[in-house]
């Protein structure tokens, strides 16, 4: 310390020190806000996987079905007989059915179905029904609607990402439309296509699949009482991001065997292809049924996370269905067949 | 009386940590009010997986910042990134055993053992502990920098372990994970440059 000079009364100094540190101390605060904040939000807007954080509200809007005969003014189904398949296990609430869902016609994330399927317009619809058939046609759906009574039927939904639910579908059996339209003695197999539209599909713009989506099943897995056409669920029409308005259910199969937005049904001799099959040939086959014992090559398929549930429950072989549809496969060789 | 000489910045590490305890508050925040979607574990435990890699990435970003725009403060907070990081791996992996699978350990060896996507990011894991526990200044005098640094290049190997994790862990879209690959890949190749430089520049001399 010098002592060169009076220094000045000590009042003083302190007094602009202290005014200086309240300067420096805004200037800090100001900093430690904008910086906290800008990482905070940062880290936040990575962790929704860059995207804006999507909202999954209320039930989101379900198909336009005026003019179909089988609905009431609010989307309420005629339903001719109702059947519980999955016990006394709860069904799935439906805002949890219909806002997590894999559907990659409009986006790769789970909440993006019921964000962005409103751009799909479910009517008027028509189907192909075509290949080795007596009867080959294109059909309005609500004409093709009018042939059945729709049923309600209770079924577990196993996703092969190892999580289910169990959901109320509404709709009819697959059988009946194709005894309807009178297999060939060629027909082997059923092919089955979704619609493809990049207007309605924002999502084919992407090619994270070969679009459009296909998939298919052998004409006796096709035919057994379990298989379904949904064109509903929880009683009402299906909401456009679980597959409005046509879609296929095959409860004892991986979720992504039920196809959305069908507008094709095509019986074929050769088996057809089908979109997960083509994308990754070793991680899903084509018959895709459930078995505990067949782990995906990534993850394990012996356990699932029921919706809603906080513990893993065991997977059923064949989803639990296994007494309706394992004779299906006898013989098969289903570590093979997978 | 002498005026304490206080580094540059003093609201940088504290900002940088409230920051970054961001998602970990928002994660339990929507986890309790049930905002995490219909799947809250799966989503909790991605989350937490992406934040660590974030900050994996974020601490090896520190050294690139000083070459490219001579930076120095990216050093200061680099080892509180390093521990962020850790941090996030062991809520990531907490997440996993104790409410995704609850403590089955014999599904959990299982999963360990045989599904290379689970393998390789239990050994980034296992391998950022004792990068997490020779943090400290302490650490460093008693193994000697020499050695403190060689086993402190593990922080190339983690990252790098975690975007393999992350790439077979997704269905189809690789996108994301391929997006930050390639930030890793920028990172490394910046140092390689850097050093390739050095060593020519010291030849030529």
């Amino acid at each position: 310390m010098s002592t060169i000079g009076t220094p000045p009364p000590s009042s003083e100094i302190t007094s602009e020190a202290l005014y200086l540190r309240r300067r420096e101390f805004l200037k800090n605060a100001a900093l430690f806000t904008v910086t906290s904040t800008a990482v905070g939000g940062g880290l936040l807007y990575l962790m929704g996987g860059g995207r804006a954080e999507s909202k999954s509200g209320d039930a989101p809007p379900s198909a336009d079905v005026t003019g179909n005969p089988a609905t009431g003014a609010d989307g309420r189904l005629t339903i001719a007989k109702h059947e519980n398949l999955a016990g006394d296990e709860p069904p799935t609430p439906f805002d949890d059915v219909t806002t997590y869902n894999n559907f990659y016609e409009f986006g790769l994330d789970k909440g993006d179905p019921a964000a962005n399927a409103h751009t799909l317009r479910p009517r008027p619809w028509t189907v192909a029904i075509e290949g080795e058939v007596a009867k080959p046609q294109v059909v309005d759906l609500d004409r093709l609607l009018g042939w059945f009574p729709l049923e309600e039927r209770v079924y577990r939904m196993r996703c092969v990402e190892a999580w289910s639910m169990v959901i109320p579908w509404v709709g009819f059996p697959l059988a009946n439309l194709l005894t309807r339209v009178e297999p060939t003695a060629k027909a082997k197999y059923v092919a089955f296509t979704t619609l493809h539209d990049t207007e309605q599909m924002p999502g084919q713009r992407r090619n994270v699949l070969d679009w459009p989506y296909v998939e298919g099943l052998r004409l006796d897995e096709a035919m057994h009482p379990l298989a379904l056409l949904a064109v509903g669920l929880y009683g009402k029409v299906l909401p456009n991001q679980n597959g409005a308005p046509l879609r296929l259910v095959v409860p004892w199969k991986y979720g992504f065997k039920g196809i959305k937005s069908i507008v094709k049904i095509r019986l074929t001799e050769q088996m057809p292809a089908a979109t997960w099959n083509l994308a990754a040939p070793d991680e899903y086959g084509f018959f895709a049924n459930v078995n505990p014992q067949v782990d995906h090559p990534r993850w394990s398929q012996a356990s699932e996370r029921r919706i809603g549930d906080f513990l893993r429950r065991p997977t059923l072989p064949f989803n639990g269905y296994a007494e309706q549809v394992a004779s299906l496969y006898a013989g098969m060789d289903l570590t093979r067949f997978f | 009386m002498t005026p304490v000489r206080r580094p540059p910045h003093p609201w940088l590490e504290p900002a940088i940590l409230l920051g970054s305890l961001v998602p970990a508050a928002a994660i339990v925040t929507r986890g309790v009010r049930g905002e995490l979607g219909a799947n809250p574990i799966a989503q909790a435990l991605n989350q937490l997986g992406l934040v660590a890699l974030v900050f994996l990435l974020a601490a090896l970003a520190c050294t690139p910042a000083k070459i490219l725009f001579g930076w120095t403060w990216p050093l200061r907070i680099r080892r509180m990134l390093g521990l962020l990081a850790f941090l996030y791996a062991t809520l990531h992996v907490a997440t996993y055993t104790g409410l995704d699978q609850v403590f089955d350990w014999p599904a959990i060896w299982k999963d360990v053992s045989k599904r290379s996507f689970i393998f390789v990011g239990f050994a980034a894991f296992v391998l950022l502990v004792p990068l997490a526990l020779t943090s400290t200044n302490g650490a460093v005098r008693r193994l000697g920098f020499a050695r403190w640094k060689l086993l402190h290049r593990l922080a190339y190997v983690v990252p790098t372990l975690a975007v393999v994790h992350f790439f077979w862990r997704v269905k189809k879209d690789v996108s994301e994970p391929v997006t930050y690959g390639g930030v890793l890949t920028v990172l490394l190749a910046i140092r390689l440059v850097a050093y390739w430089r050095t060593r020519t520049a010291a030849t030529a001399r």
